[in-house]
């Protein structure tokens, strides 16, 4: 294959974005434009696939194959298309709402048969294209149109519902860190396997400032921790606070004469303890972004083509005589049989 | 055979010729009923009978045992001549326990024969089933010809120094017992069923050898007792020269994908979730992965539904298969895949309803909700099988109309066909024209690629895939602007889409076969089917053709579009009697469609028509006799 010189114009389609100003989705929408140039990866062999929310018009926007499929399925049929043609690029955009409430089980199953898709939830906490109800990941007491008392339900942590469904990778990223969120993308798509990325929106329609303490730059540096893997786990405005590792699990510690850099608690992506106690940090803890679980594993395309390799090997290229003709055969001649 | 236990005593044996029998197989779930009648029917197509079985399970894995809830019975209808059903009534019952013989005798005529296994008549086994009294001695079979056969003895006595088997283990092959007596019964060889034991137990030499023992048994059985006067002969019928193999319905819809794809030098994609009686399919076609068969089984039902979409937007010949609950579940993503244009096929394998139903009974009763079903206009092809054999050959045309459309095609089997086997006369792989399908390269708008720019004849899109450079475009579920496929909310456009999506269904009269009719062109009377009930319903009219009665059988392949010519054939008879499996499904759209005030003739009893109830309602109309 030649080399393939792709710009992000490429990548823009001649739709009209039609989201709120100010939304966060147009910056994850710039980010894949910029991310996709760098993958070397014709076009022609990349496929959005969405459900239904805001989040989800994101394929009219990308100038490639796309598919605006049905509320929370988008991850069936990227199932069924990737293993119908391996060599394309999948990837599934999604919301809260689409992917943690009506389309939960086929998250769950996408992640936990690892298919080599890269799957983006946009959490801004809310249902917009509804014009507003509280979603799955709504915290407990949110006041919106349909609880107006605010909400009785347990809100779901969408990384430790990854981690659970034995997801490969898991990572997180805001919508306001462009730099960040570039990378987390990039390290998605060059994962093999099921790649989930969180990433952090804001809705400025119906629930402005729902990340305000991650994303606000006065904020972020006291309550964001970037994990890098083999690094040691440090946050902080002046990089003066850290993890460290304690038979009760992780603990915050400020870096000063007691601790140094070389007590933290160093991140191993592949660790699944690890993760999962970072997917449980909440405020007032700093929230983990990043690569918080990175691991490989058959793909189930891979699976899949295995074994049709292996039967044609052991029974060879399927015939359809012997289809045909397996079991028990007869012959009737003319006039009767045998 | 081990001589000396027929050496005893020579005796007069009567051999009759019959035309044809009918024998149910009937006991508990566990005691190997299924297998026993599939037996028996492979031998019986072996020897070059004609062949039509009905299969009668419990929907519970082991419902309590001697219960009524847990009878399990098979029924094979086997003759000379070509038969269109597994019979109305058994001929001969083999009752291996109390409940099987009193859920059986409701089907019994007077004079049928009945085999009862004596052993499983005690106190307890005849409380179970519900009896106050013991059928065998209170006079409530005079009417029959029973055979007292204490089969649980007779075969321990035969099995009882096989090694490495447990008593209980041993009792297990009683069934073979029953097999045996009745291979002697009806002159049949036993090589073929221990072939089977032999290959089927391989690494369990003590089963094979205690099946293969008290096969033996019951035919020596069969050869020394007195019980028996008369021994029967079926002759083998006369089908059209070939070489055939037994088939069912699921194993047909599956082989007919298979060949589907490989016409069209395509990978087959059979996403499906396990449903009674639609998951033989999915069981069938996981093997053969060297046919490049990608079976995927997902979730639930609704990713298997969306699982073939991508697969056919991906380029596969892609199809999913389930049952009347699984279609109410994938109905939103078969309505997808109408706004998307994507070709695929639908399997459904109709049961008993509504909801859960009777899953491993049969019906006719997803007709309306296949056409109408979803939200919107939603049209799509709908075809149904008549006969097992024939689900091939539908499986084929579905492919064949979805691709050529560009449109997801419904096929409506139904348990019966499903899970009953006939002989097929198997076609010649290379006979079967392929599957032409050209994917665009190029754009097709000037310089732009327009997705839904229609075919001038077929009114089909083109499918493009992705890999094809240039031809990048984004599809999906909102309304689209008519070539473009740009999300549009103009009324015009949604008006124009939705009479193409019409439009391109209704032109496929022109690809589909015109209706045949069975007897006379025109006259008094024409009966109308569809699905599975065309062999009653063919046997009937044809039992009344031989007593000169006036009446046409046409039976209904092609349910949406329906032929071209069904208006015409409706015209040309006084009287149309629509006999379904339903409560008038067919009727309704006739009537709708036709302004014909078509007869109804309707079943739901979980169970194929018998042909006398259609013989009934024949004679019923022609004689002036109905109310
Ligand atoms: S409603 Fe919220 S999420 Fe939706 S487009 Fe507007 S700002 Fe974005």
């Amino acid at each position: 294959m030649t080399t393939i010189q792709l710009t992000r114009k490429d990548f823009v389609s001649d739709q009209t974005v039609r989201w709120c100003p100010g939304c966060g989705d147009y910056a994850i929408l710039a980010q894949m434009q910029k991310v996709l140039p760098e993958l070397g990866i014709p076009k022609e062999n990349i496929v959005f696939i969405s459900g239904i929310g805001c989040s989800s018009r994101f394929p009219y926007y990308m100038n490639t194959y796309g598919i605006h499929s049905i509320h929370g399925r988008a991850p069936t049929l990227a199932t069924g298309l990737k293993l119908a043609n391996p060599d394309l690029s999948v990837w599934v955009i999604t919301g809260d709402g689409d992917a943690l409430s009506i389309g939960g089980n086929h998250l769950l199953h996408a992640a936990r048969r690892n298919v080599d898709i890269n799957l983006i939830l946009f959490n801004n906490r809310i249902y917009g294209l509804t014009k507003g109800q509280y979603s799955p990941t709504s915290p407990r007491g949110t006041r919106t149109k349909s609880s107006p008392m605010g909400t009785i339900e347990w809100p779901l942590n969408p990384i430790s519902i990854a981690l659970a469904a034995e997801a490969t990778f898991v990572a997180r990223t805001v919508d306001v860190l462009q730099k960040h969120m570039h990378d987390i993308f990039l390290q998605a798509a060059n994962h093999k396997g099921f790649s989930f990325v969180e990433v952090l929106q804001n809705c400025v329609i119906f629930n402005d400032g729902a990340w305000e303490q991650y994303a606000n730059r006065k904020l972020r540096d006291d309550n964001d921790i970037f994990l890098e893997p083999g690094k040691p786990m440090v946050f902080g405005r002046y990089s003066d606070k850290g993890l460290i590792q304690t038979p009760d699990g992780l603990e915050i510690v400020e870096l000063n004469d007691e601790y140094t850099i070389d007590d933290l608690a160093v991140h191993h992506v592949e660790s699944l303890e690890l993760a999962w106690e970072l997917s449980r940090f909440q405020y007032p803890k700093p929230l983990p972004l990043g690569v918080i679980y990175n691991v490989t594993r058959e793909t189930f395309g891979e699976g899949v083509r295995g074994q049709i390799a292996d039967a044609k090997v052991l029974k060879g290229e399927g015939d359809l005589y012997k289809l045909y003709n397996a079991g028990e055969t007869w012959q009737v001649k003319k006039n009767g049989r045998k | 055979m081990a001589e000396e236990q027929t050496a005893s005593e020579k005796r007069p044996v009567v051999i009759q010729e019959l035309e044809d029998v009918v024998i149910r197989f009937a006991g508990d779930s566990g005691d190997g009923m299924q297998l026993t009648g599939t037996q028996f029917t492979n031998t019986a197509a072996i020897v070059g009978n004609d062949i039509s079985t009905l299969p009668d399970y419990p929907a519970e894995i082991r419902a309590p045992a001697g219960t009524l809830a847990g009878v399990s019975g098979f029924q094979v209808h086997m003759a000379q001549s070509h038969i269109w059903t597994p019979g109305d009534t058994p001929d001969v019952l083999i009752a291996m326990n109390p409940a099987a013989l009193k859920a059986s005798l409701p089907d019994l005529e007077p004079g049928a024969s009945i085999i009862i296994n004596t052993d499983a008549f005690t106190p307890a086994n005849l409380a179970k089933a519900g009896y106050e009294t013991n059928p065998l001695r209170d006079g409530s079979l005079k009417n029959f010809q029973v055979y007292e056969v204490p089969i649980t003895t007779l075969n321990r006595n035969a099995v009882q120094d096989v090694e490495g088997l447990s008593p209980k283990q041993l009792d297990r092959s009683r069934n073979f017992f029953a097999l045996g007596l009745v291979y002697w019964l009806y002159d049949r060889p036993l090589e073929p069923t221990m072939e089977w034991v032999k290959k089927k137990f391989a690494k369990r030499p003590e089963i094979i050898e205690a099946n293969i023992r008290a096969l033996q048994a019951g035919y020596n059985y069969g050869d020394t007792t007195r019980l028996f006067q008369t021994r029967y002969r079926i002759r083998p019928a006369s089908l059209p020269p070939g070489t055939y193999r037994k088939v069912s319905g699921n194993e047909a819809l599956a082989m007919g994908l298979v060949t589907a794809a490989r016409k069209a030098g395509k990978p087959l994609f059979y996403g499906s979730y396990p449903i009674t009686p639609a998951s033989d399919i999915l069981h069938a076609l996981a093997p053969l992965r060297n046919y490049d068969v990608i079976t995927f089984q997902a979730e639930d039902e609704i990713a298997a539904m969306g699982s073939v979409v991508g697969a056919a937007f991906g380029g596969a010949m892609a199809a999913t298969g389930t049952s009347g609950p699984g279609i109410a579940l994938k109905s939103e993503a078969i309505n997808l895949a109408v706004m998307l244009e994507l070709p695929m096929v639908i399997i459904d394998v109709q049961r008993g309803g509504p909801s859960t139903g009777l899953p491993t009974k049969t019906e006719q009763s997803d007709l309306l909700q296949v056409l109408f079903g979803r939200n919107g206009e939603s049209p799509l092809p709908v075809l149904a099988p008549a006969t097992p054999a024939e689900c091939f050959d539908i499986a084929l045309m579905a492919f064949r109309i979805a691709v050529r459309a560009m449109t997801p095609v419904i096929v409506l089997s139904d348990g019966y066909l499903g899970n009953s086997a006939q002989p097929w006369n198997i076609p010649d792989p290379d006979d079967i024209p392929p599957i032409e399908i050209k994917h665009p390269t190029e754009p097709n708008g000037n310089g732009v690629f327009l997705p839904y720019k229609r075919d001038p004849e077929t009114l089909a899109r083109p499918w493009a895939i992705p890999g094809a450079a240039g031809l990048e475009h984004r599809i999906g579920g909102l309304e689209k602007a008519p070539e473009y496929g740009n999300v549009s909310y103009s009324p015009h456009d949604h008006e124009q889409m939705v009479r193409e999506r019409a439009e391109k269904i209704a032109r496929l009269v022109e690809f589909i076969p015109e209706l045949d009719v069975f007897g006379p062109e025109e006259g008094d009377l024409l009966v109308l089917g569809w699905g599975s009930t065309y062999g009653a319903i063919h046997a009937a009219v044809a039992d009344a053709q031989n007593r000169d009665l006036p009446v046409a059988h046409a039976h209904l392949r092609y349910l949406n579009p329906f032929p071209r010519n069904l208006g015409d054939v409706l015209s040309r008879y006084k009287r149309v009697l629509v006999p379904e499996m339903n409560m008038g499904q067919l009727a309704m759209l006739l009537r709708s469609q036709y302004l014909c005030d078509v007869t109804p003739l309707n079943k739901v009893q979980g169970r194929p028509f018998k042909i006398i109830e259609i013989s009934r309602k024949i004679d019923e109309m022609l004689s002036g006799a109905e109310k």
